[in-house]
């Protein structure tokens, strides 16, 4: 399969915060590949090193087959970038974005409009209302039309659904699903641990070091302990009491239920007795799926119960 | 949680031109719960928040925050609320303790109270090393767990969160979480939103609003069974989803 970046030993300084410390990954043609990693974990920085708009100060990086230093040229006719915060003119139209986008790769939204097709068609019923005074989710559908315009072979998402509500999320994901028929490549980092696993691939970010690349069902297989789901209806007190049990290793609130993990293959015995003698009366107890973030927060190794 | 109102709303109307943002809202928010106000971009969140907490009149409707009328006594309401949103919360060119007089000043608390708050504050965050740092040089989930300490410095009745946990990594919106307890413990009132549907589990009640009204209200439990749905991301998607043809609303 063709690579469609390969990067080696990549770093960035900035001052005396080290962004990137020495990152190597490889993306294939057509995948989705996911940045997964909370704000400051060196996304951003990564994405401007891809889309040529920063230069790393170490390793080296190649783009659709071009240096990402020396080809900066080339590439960015073939790059279609949403950056996270700035990419729409909030005074100009929705239909003036998505023109002066086209013009300035120097081609048209008429010759390019099969493919933003099914994106666009959301929003251009509103074509003449000025992108500032649209929802965060249309904002959004606008800003990857203008990325797809010129017709790139790589698209890079710069955490385009932080901010975005879960339905609008949801339709986003299924759109960057189709692109695929047109055999466009994309990057996207996002701080949702659950949309890592509409990803082919996903690359954990922390702290600017990679810390695994997996598809995202042998990222969940990949947690290391049995995991338990526990239950009461005093969540607080719940999750307090069982950071206090001896056999706890880990102990995080996930929705309606804790999460936990013991240094004990079968806890179940003591569990039950201990909850009982403080006072929690209505818990329930089940052996439990781990998902994406449950690797994440064991891969950050914060397994410290009190991580106060 | 006491059963005492902190927050009654009465056919709260809000029209911006002929737009109608808030549309015959009607809810009680309780002393000392997590009030979670989730709902869709563009649904009408924010003008009721603004609404709430003063900054903005109804067009029509009766709205008491705290015991004060949102039409006649905002200033009063302002001074017995605390707000944080996701941006702009903190001074960036200001140290963490300069930020922390700012607002103990604002809220026209005692110089002796503000320095005692002070102390106590950076020891519970563990903030010593950085009680001299710029905002700017702060971590993102460090700054907002100061943002939230700060919007409660002042022991207000009421503390609106809006997006607090937006972008930050997966431990510290836990440990946000746990200081949002810690409040309510206290007997803070927390009204917050969210687009983590996980978060809104935690919540005592959630309230889901689409097209500028409030279609469900209730403890996530009941939620999950009058929609028949494993968790609130499936609540939300199930009442958000028809409501696509407004797109357009405003933020």
């Amino acid at each position: 399969m063709q690579k469609v970046i390969e990067a080696s030993g990549i770093a960035k300084n900035f001052g005396n915060t080290q962004a990137l410390r020495g990152i190597s990954f490889d993306v294939n043609e057509g995948e989705i590949f996911g940045f997964i990693g909370p704000d400051g974990a060196g996304k951003t920085t990564l994405f401007r090193i891809i889309t040529t708009l920063y230069l790393p100060d170490e390793g080296s990086m190649t783009v659709l087959g071009v240096d990402c230093v020396k080809g900066y040229r080339k590439l960015r006719e073939n790059i279609g970038y949403m950056p996270g915060r700035f990419s729409l003119y909030m005074d100009l139209s929705v239909e003036e974005n998505l023109r002066f986008y086209a013009s300035v790769f120097g081609t048209t939204i008429e010759e390019n409009y099969e493919l933003i097709k099914d994106i666009y068609s959301h929003i251009e019923p509103f074509k003449t209302r000025l992108a500032g005074q649209l929802s965060g989710g249309m904002k959004q559908k606008l800003a990857l039309s203008c990325a797809l315009i010129h017709k790139p072979r790589l698209l890079v998402l710069d955490e385009p659904t932080t901010g975005v509500d879960a339905v609008s999320r949801t339709e986003f994901w299924e759109m960057l699903g189709k692109l695929k028929a047109h055999n466009i490549t994309v990057v996207v980092s996002t701080p949702y641990m659950d949309e890592a696993t509409k990803c082919d691939r996903v690359a954990l970010i922390q702290e600017g070091q990679i810390l695994s690349v997996n598809p995202p069902e042998v990222l969940k297989d990949s947690f290391t302990r049995k995991l338990f789901y526990v239950k009461a209806s005093d969540k607080y007190n719940l999750l307090k009491i069982l950071r206090s049990f001896p056999l706890t290793i880990s102990a995080y609130p996930f929705g309606d239920s804790i999460h936990t993990t013991f240094s004990k293959d079968n806890p179940l015995g003591d569990l039950n007795e201990y909850l009982l003698s403080k006072g929690i009366n209505d818990f329930s107890i089940s052996e439990g799926r781990a998902g994406i973030e449950d690797r994440f927060l064991e891969l950050m190794g914060t397994e410290s119960i009190h991580y106060q | 949680m006491t059963g005492n109102t902190v927050i009654s709303v009465r056919n709260l109307v809000k029209k911006f031109g002929n737009f109608v943002a808030n549309d015959n809202l009607n809810f009680n928010v309780f002393e000392g719960e997590i009030f979670g106000f989730l709902g869709a971009n563009g649904a009408g969140k924010t003008t009721t928040i603004r609404i709430l907490s003063g900054l903005s009149k109804p067009t029509s409707g009766t709205v008491m925050v705290a015991g004060f009328d949102a039409k006649k006594q905002a200033e009063e309401i302002k001074k017995n609320i605390g707000y944080m949103c996701q941006r702009f919360s903190l001074y960036d060119d200001l140290t963490v303790k300069e930020n922390i007089m700012l607002y103990g000043g604002i809220y026209g608390m005692k110089k002796k109270t503000i320095q005692d708050r002070t102390t106590a504050l950076l020891e519970q965050l563990n903030f010593g090393q950085y009680s001299d740092s710029m905002i700017s040089s702060l971590p993102l989930g460090l700054k907002q767990k100061l943002a939230f300490s700060v919007a409660i410095l002042h022991e207000p009745r009421i503390v609106f969160l809006d997006e607090p946990t937006g972008g930050v990594d997966p431990v510290t919106r836990r440990q946000f979480w746990e200081m949002i307890y810690e409040a309510t413990a206290r007997g803070i009132t927390v009204f917050v939103t969210t687009h983590y549907m996980d978060e809104a589990e935690y919540c005592d009640r959630v309230s889901i609003m689409s097209e500028g009204r409030i279609v469900a209200l209730d403890t996530p439990e009941e939620l999950r069974k009058q929609y028949n749905a494993g968790s609130i991301e499936e609540v939300f998607i199930k009442i958000a989803r028809p409501s696509r043809n407004v797109e357009g609303g405003l933020e």
